[in-house]
């Protein structure tokens, strides 16, 4: 029986978190030593997290599936990274920040949690920037901020628009310093495929080296997840071919709640898809907002190229519908508006799938050469993939499903429902709510590695002093790692006739048109009838080839889109549960008289922690009730 | 609307480091010009699977350009023949039907090939673990604001920081030189206040050992010419600067009168 205790420590707001410090058992420097603690996933949480457990004594073991741990898909965050430091004197404050998030989440995050992240969000920058982060600067030396979608202050630090690339650089080379010490060992090309617990503690986990094909298992006195999030359950995403569910998954299988799995960002700023053999959507940083213009042809039956349209004859829809935030509208609201449009017919391009994003009157009015100053890569970026130049047509952009606000469920020390095993970053549920905003992936990536889990991870192990880890020739080991060996080489015995690919696109497709941008009860019961019968169908006939003795990215691949084919049922299920709309996740039935997400707190003012029951039994549901006693809850306006 | 493409590939197919490698030959008919190359590459990937053929294996992750992942010689030139731009950005307009296409894994002596087009670049990881980086462990860091920056160095900083690791420079030159690469991260921190403290042991460092396992420059500039983010060919030159100056001053007599 799955104990949702949040462990929010008592007091005000204000001082839980130095209360919570002051509260925390301690372990003396030379005793750190005595201690191993496994880290999975190399991106800003897990190297921010390694670095500083390394820096602090602790023995620590990486594992990345990628070949040089500065390939994690942090590093294609483009825009920036939030910090309330108020260096632009426009009255940006910690509580400020908290209260931009939690409302920006839609009311449905945990208040203490999100108050301690806009906390430590000053030190992050101060950490960065002493470890040669090059953000932008002004002439005089100091730092420059922008503003960035849902936020009305210029509190987002950024480095062009790759931001997400120089802060993993940042983490990384601290990571690298570590492992020169050898305080940290690194585990490249190694993909965790399960977790290992023992008496009910997580104690380990299981590796399958990928240019060997050998299942091997590791042990610590804690382990922790930074594994990133599951957007591509969709199939097509924002992320990166590789990410994957599947340690959280496989964590969740033993024990591990897992969170507002239906929480699921859709950014509004993306190239739209060409054909059926595209394999992702291209991220187009939702900097761009801040001086382009949002539009569509008035007229559906439209065919003249953009420059050839009026201005009257144009529907800058974000501009009417929002006066006060126009095009910088939260994420999820421009979101659902380009689907409300392009669904009503006004769509553009080939596909008549996309919006228009125009710079023509930015251009006009800064000039070229200052347009090309802030946004050059990214407009480079697309002309190299769509062959259209952006600085003399608009761009035309989509929403695609990108970040995953639900995760593992964790409680105020990032810890999850199995004692020993902690979830940071994009895995857990923690900070986002049912939107995040925009800039906040980077903080609470940083957040949780830097300033939180290498406290409260000491809380969990000084009694544990003494102990020594799991040996791995312990059963709970060998069995684990004959279970992965065996999953792993089944899928070669198989003759099937498709790839993982294929199955992985119809398993997309479902979710995409019931579980999408806006859904409803038929529809969502209609998607948890169909993908059971495409797991079934995928696990018969899926077509793998090669050896599992060896690199195999068709095997790597099989077993994440296995976990997908779970976990797209309970995203499924979560929708269906949660029958309010509320930030990214909107019902059809549950809306105002103008179009909005309209809220349930009576009902829904929960957490929806959901724990496994066993392969092909419904999970079952376990609510963690929000409460807000620092912030009133009104009806999100942008108007 | 698009074009369709219909193209000649070889494509190298090796089992391991140890093995003998070839080139396969394959038709890859109807490619939309408006398919990315990586994106090419899977349609021939679920071909090959409907043949019965294992499928290629190939590096690739975020698919825009930022990750470093992915990278291959396309028709000898590492990441194909459009300027600053990684393998996977490089879409099939630039080609024309019925051209003959030839991909092999990136060449270098110190990229040993893994499996087809996969190869192995940790040696990079190795230069930057030698001292590519600040110490500045978590928590002792100054207020942000308290170190001014010119703008002009900040810049030059994030020139040589936009460096993706790809291994590209490596791949092109003649001597498999990784000068470009070391270059780039150097200048990253050396010329930034933070780095400064560190500047000549981390040069003397990271120098020696990129020449533990990798070749000598002899100023070709081909890695400039292939490298997807054009991190300029000077940053070498500043690098040689340092390190000789580094030379000196990490020995603390003579740096007395240097």
């Amino acid at each position: 029986m799955i104990n949702l205790d949040s462990k929010v420590p008592d007091g005000p707001l204000a001082d839980k978190w130095d209360n919570h410090r002051f509260a925390m058992k301690l372990i003396n420097p030379p005793n750190k030593r005595k201690f191993k603690v496994i880290v999975v996933g190399s991106g800003l949480a897990g190297a921010s997290a390694a670095a500083s457990l390394g820096e602090l004594g602790y023995n620590v073991d990486v594992f990345t599936y990628h070949d040089s741990p500065r390939r994690a898909h942090s590093i294609s965050a483009q825009g920036g990274i939030n910090g309330a430091k108020n260096y632009q004197n426009d009255a940006d404050s910690i509580h400020r920040l908290f209260y931009d998030t939690v409302k920006g989440g839609d009311y449905r995050s945990r208040e203490a949690n999100v108050y301690r992240l806009s906390q430590v969000s000053v030190d992050i920058i101060d950490q960065c920037i002493a470890q040669g982060v090059p953000f932008a600067r002004e002439y005089g030396g100091l730092l420059a901020n922008r503003s960035f979608g849902g936020a009305q202050v210029s509190r987002t630090f950024y480095a062009r628009g790759q931001t997400g690339q120089q802060l993993l650089l940042g983490a990384y080379q601290a990571m690298a310093a570590q492992i020169a010490t050898g305080k940290v060992t690194l585990h490249n090309r190694s993909d965790v495929l399960d977790i290992v617990t023992k008496d009910g503690e997580a104690c380990g986990v299981v590796v399958r080296d990928l240019l060997t094909g050998q299942v091997s298992s590791h042990s610590a006195h804690a382990v922790v997840l930074a594994t990133g999030g599951y957007g591509n359950v969709y199939y097509l995403s924002t992320n990166a071919l590789a990410c994957n569910v599947t340690a959280s998954w496989r964590a969740h299988r033993k024990g591990a709640a897992f969170a507002n799995p239906c929480f699921g960002q859709i950014h509004p700023t993306c190239i739209p898809a060409g054909d059926e053999f595209q394999s992702k959507l291209t991220l187009m940083s939702e900097s761009l907002r801040n001086d382009g213009r949002i539009w569509v042809p008035r007229d559906i039956d439209e065919s003249r190229s953009a420059d050839q349209i009026s201005e009257a004859e144009r529907y800058y829809y974000l501009e009417e519908k929002y006066p006060t935030f126009g095009n910088l509208v939260p994420r999820d609201v421009a979101s659902r508006n380009a689907k409300t449009v392009v669904d009503q017919g006004h769509g553009v391009g080939e596909l008549k799938n996309g919006v228009y994003l125009d710079f023509a009157d930015s251009i006009g009015r800064e000039g070229i050469d200052v347009i090309r100053e802030r946004y050059g890569n990214l407009f480079d970026m697309y002309e190299r993939i769509t062959g259209e130049d952006p600085y003399r047509q608009p761009m035309r952009i989509y929403p695609a499903s990108h970040y995953s606000m639900g995760g593992l469920w964790v409680d105020y020390n990032l810890m999850t429902t199995v004692p020993g095993l902690y979830a940071l970053g994009e895995c857990n549920f923690s900070d986002h709510g049912a939107n995040r905003l925009g800039a906040s992936a980077l903080m609470q990536g940083l957040a949780d590695g830097y300033f939180v889990l290498p406290y409260t991870i000491g809380d969990y192990l000084a009694p544990k002093l003494g102990n020594a880890a799991i040996p791995t020739d312990d059963p709970v080991f060998t069995e684990a790692v004959a279970e992965v060996d065996t999953r792993t080489r089944h899928w070669l015995s198989k003759s099937g006739t498709k790839s993982a690919d294929h199955y992985h696109r119809e398993l997309g497709t479902v979710l995409r048109d019931y579980c999408g941008m806006a859904r409803d009860k038929t529809g969502l019961e209609k998607a948890l009838s169909e993908i059971p019968a495409i797991r079934e169908e995928f696990r018969k006939d899926v077509k793998v080839l090669g050896s599992a003795d060896g690199l195999n990215q068709s095997l790597e691949k099989v077993n994440r889109v296995d976990d997908f084919m779970e976990l797209a049922e309970l995203v499924v299920r979560d929708a269906l549960d949660r029958e309010e709309s509320c930030g990214a996740h909107f019902r059809d039935e549950s809306q105002t008289d103008e179009g909005e997400a309209l809220r349930d707190d009576d009902n829904y003012s929960y957490v929806a922690a959901w724990e496994w029951k066993g392969p092909n039994q419904p999970q079952e549901l376990h609510k963690e009730h929000l409460e807000f006693e620092n912030i009133e809850l009104t009806q999100r306006s942008y108007k | 609307m698009s074009k369709n493409l219909d193209l000649k590939l070889r494509i190298w197919r090796q089992d391991g480091p140890d093995a003998p490698g070839s080139f396969l030959d394959i038709e890859a008919k109807g490619i939309s010009e408006d398919a990315s190359f990586l994106e090419m590459l899977d349609t021939v990937n679920e071909r090959l699977l409907d043949d019965d053929v294992e499928p290629i294996n190939f590096p690739h992750d975020c698919r825009e350009g930022i990750c470093g992942t992915c990278g291959m010689m396309v028709n000898g030139r590492a990441h194909g023949p459009e300027k600053a731009t990684a393998t996977c950005q490089l879409h099939m307009r630039k080609f024309d039907d019925g051209d003959e296409i030839t991909v092999e894994p990136w060449r270098a002596a110190s990229f040993p090939v893994i499996k087809d087009l996969v190869v192995d670049r940790s040696p990079l990881d190795r230069i930057v673990e030698a001292g590519g980086f600040i110490s500045a462990p978590t928590g002792t860091a100054p207020d942000a604001n308290q170190i001014l920056i010119p703008k002009e160095a900040a810049e030059m900083s994030m020139d040589a920081a936009s460096c993706i690791g790809c291994g590209a420079c490596v791949a092109s030159c003649p001597n498999s030189a990784a000068q470009l690469f070391t270059a780039a991260k150097l200048t990253h921190l050396n010329v930034l206040p933070q780095g400064q403290p560190e500047r000549w042991k981390r040069t003397e460092a990271m120098v020696e050992t990129m020449e533990e396992y990798f070749g000598a420059c002899t100023n070709h500039g081909e890695c400039h010419e292939a490298c997807p983010k054009e991190i300029p060919l000077d940053f070498i030159a500043f690098m040689n600067r340092d390190y000789i100056k580094a030379k000196i001053k990490n020995r603390s007599l003579a740096s007395q009168i240097s």
